[in-house]
């Protein structure tokens, strides 16, 4: 007997831990792939969840927050739903059955069921290290997922959806996504329930850039109300490739979307922009740490976060600068509306540089109305509230803008941030 | 139409009294221009006819058609139709200007009980009066006055009267910093909506503007008071003789 085994499990830590035991000869894998799960599962039994007192996780204590965890259910259904930009290819997994019926040109992909059943996922399934509770608990359980490979030189016209429904119930997702030298590609991983029954949701992309590659990726995480999500998306990017990662939160009970990445080659380039958009009781952790490995990288990180009622929010961005990593660029900033008194938001840039030659910046503010800008809409007859919401959409818009290069894009998103606008503010 | 009776009112941060007692009565059909040296409280005014909650009425009242508007806000205020032309309008990045037009034209026509405007209805009403103001079509699809030079900011601001049809219409200083051209095409847009159910206060420093939008009244504002009001002989005379007689009769 280990004495770690002594810790009382909470509810969901035994719910978890339930899941993986009632699921064993159930779950796909090979020999490797099944022992890994049980020394992940095992760790998860032994360590329990991480709190507080865990660095990486000093403001979402998940061991207090995360409360239950539904059962997982594999006879959930959800039904199908419409691309968010219209002309996408949609690549589902509906309550974690993988579905691969618009695969564009110059894309593979299989369901990654089939890589755990082959072993061929093994060695993607280690965590990131002994914080990474995520990786822990998905790699335990992970069911489906898909498996993508963008062909060299491949540029994909319309978007590619990567669309994960889950009505109630539990799902552990990963998307292994390999982009060719100088393929040029928009991706949109959007988690979404249909339904406002809790489900638990656990997803890890991993996402490797080659030489040149050209890639928007964007997390859209528009679960309901009652859901738990656990993102993360590991990236590696090649010599002068460009990754433009975009997270819009927008939904959920208790979030934390990690992002870690690393810039190998030089020339590497790494934009991150996140829009937080928080409200009710809700927890949301965006969570990011970028690596420049080598000289003449760059990235720029813009978060905006918008918070009503008693939502708190998170944004930790670690950005590290190996020691060879000469005129490394980085920039890092963190805006906040506060919209009520109990909401509550906690920025946390850090850098860590080693190398001598490099330039970087951070800096966080809680910005409030701009007294005058609200009275000029006012005085053009636009009611308080009204006035009030168009201010909070400009504050987010301006980043959403940036992508101007695909109109449908923008539109998409801006639907998405004005609807989730109109019924919160 | 419009009647202000001994009006006081302070900077509501830190009570400083800037309207000490003002008297003015505007009505429907005229002309009333306001003239006074920097600092007499002119905006102020403005401001506190629009509604901006940054000032609080201590004593008075403000009659609008009859009623007080003092216990309105500013969205009611506009949508009464009450219209403020800033002296320094308000840049707004993120919201596209044509958005915020309609927007605008549409919650007042809710407020008064109206139908919106149909998108080709709105599309044809912009173009018309940007046409006849002079607005490149490309300045409508910038973000609201961002980028804005001095002149386009202000003709925007006349733009907006034009569209939305007020019955009040301040006008604050929006002369300064227009050439002569631009001068004459936004006096143009002003005499355009000079009709007898509609009032025009012009807020000036110069004459000048007052050549092209003759004014029925001439008002002095000092110090937070009306301390002089004539017909527009009153204007010439202040151009002539300066401010120092009146300012020095009132003292
Ligand atoms: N919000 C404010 N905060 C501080 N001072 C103000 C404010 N509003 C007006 N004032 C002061 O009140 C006086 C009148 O200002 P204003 O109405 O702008 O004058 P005018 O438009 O006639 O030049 C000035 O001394 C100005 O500094
Ligand atoms: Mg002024």
């Amino acid at each position: 007997m280990n004495m770690q085994q002594a810790i009382k499990m909470t509810a969901a830590e035994s719910a978890l831990v339930d899941a993986y035991t009632a699921q064993i000869g159930d779950l796909p894998g090979d020999g490797a792939v099944l022992s890994l799960r049980d020394t992940l599962v095992h760790e998860l039994r032994t360590a329990g969840l991480p709190t507080r007192r865990v660095e990486a996780w000093h403001y979402t204590d998940l061991r207090t927050l995360l409360r239950s965890v539904p059962a997982a259910d594999s006879t959930a259904f959800s039904e199908r739903v419409d691309a968010i930009v219209p002309g996408s290819s949609v690549l589902s997994v509906r309550n974690g059955q993988a579905e691969l019926k618009t695969i564009p040109e110059g894309v593979t992909a299989r369901s990654y069921s089939e890589s755990l059943i082959d072993g061929s996922a093994a060695a993607g399934l280690a965590v990131l290290g002994a914080d990474d509770a995520i990786g822990r608990i998905n790699g335990g359980l992970v069911r489906g997922g898909l498996e993508i490979a963008v062909a060299e030189g491949a540029e994909l016209k319309a978007p590619v959806e990567i669309q994960v429904v889950q009505s109630h119930g539990q799902a552990h997702t990963r998307f292994p996504v390999s982009f060719g030298a100088g393929a040029k590609a928009t991706v949109i991983e959007r988690h979404l329930s249909t339904s406002a029954e809790p489900s638990f949701v656990s997803s890890v992309s991993d996402v490797t850039l080659a030489d040149g590659a050209d890639v928007i990726w964007i997390i859209l995480q528009q679960q309901g109300p009652a859901d738990t999500h656990l993102g993360q998306i590991r990236f590696d990017l090649g010599k002068d490739a460009k990754l433009h990662l975009f997270v819009i939160n927008a939904g959920g009970k208790l979030v934390r979307q990690e992002l870690h990445g690393k810039a190998s080659g030089e020339g590497a380039d790494v934009t991150l922009r996140g829009i937080n958009l928080l409200g009710g009781d809700s927890h949301t952790d965006v969570t990011f740490t970028l690596s420049h490995e080598v000289p003449h990288s760059t990235s720029t990180e813009i978060i905006r976060n918008v918070v009503f009622d008693r939502a708190k929010g998170v944004f930790q961005g670690k950005i590290l600068v190996a020691k060879d990593a000469q005129k490394t660029d980085a920039k890092m900033s963190c805006n906040t509306l506060l919209l009520s008194d109990e909401a509550d938001f906690s920025a946390k840039p850090e850098l860590e540089i080693f190398a001598d030659d490099v330039q970087c910046g951070h800096g966080a503010t809680v910005a409030d109305f701009d007294r005058t800008q609200l009275f000029y809409l006012l005085s053009r007859g636009i009611p308080e509230n009204k006035a009030r919401a168009m201010l909070v959409n400009a504050f987010v818009a301006e980043i959403v803008e940036e992508l101007e290069d695909d109109e449908a894009l923008v539109e998409a998103l801006e639907g998405v941030i004005s609807a989730w606008l109109e019924k919160h503010a | 139409m419009l009647e202000i009776k001994n009006l006081h009112a302070r900077i509501a941060e830190d009570g400083t009294e800037i309207i000490r007692g003002l008297d003015l009565t505007v009505k429907a059909g005229e002309v009333a221009a306001i003239m006074g040296p920097n600092g007499s409280g002119k905006s102020t005014l403005s401001y506190i006819l629009s509604g901006r909650e940054d000032y609080e009425v201590t004593e008075g009242d403000i009659l609008y058609n009859g009623e007080s508007i003092l216990e309105l806000d500013a969205s009611e205020r506009a949508a009464k139709g009450i219209f403020l032309a800033f002296q320094y309008p308000v840049e707004i990045p993120g919201v596209a200007t044509m958005q915020f037009l309609k927007v605008a034209m549409n919650e007042q026509r809710k407020y008064r009980g109206e139908d919106e405007l149909t998108t080709p209805e709105f599309m044809r009403r912009v173009k018309e009066a940007a046409a006849n103001l002079k607005i490149a079509p490309d300045m409508l699809r910038r973000p609201l006055n961002v980028g804005f030079s001095g002149g386009e900011k202000k003709r925007a601001e006349i733009l907006q009267m034009a569209l939305l049809e007020p019955k009040l219409c301040v006008l604050d200083e929006t002369d300064s910093g227009l050439d002569i051209d631009a001068l004459r095409v936004v006096a143009d847009g002003v005499n355009a909506l000079r009709s007898p159910d509609r009032a025009v206060v012009v807020i000036t420093h110069y004459q000048r503007l007052l050549d092209y939008i003759v004014p029925d009244t001439v008002h002095v504002l000092y110090r937070g008071q009306v301390v002089k009001s004539g017909d527009k002989t009153l204007a010439h005379e202040l151009e002539a003789n300066g401010y120092a007689d009146i300012i020095g009769a009132a003292a």
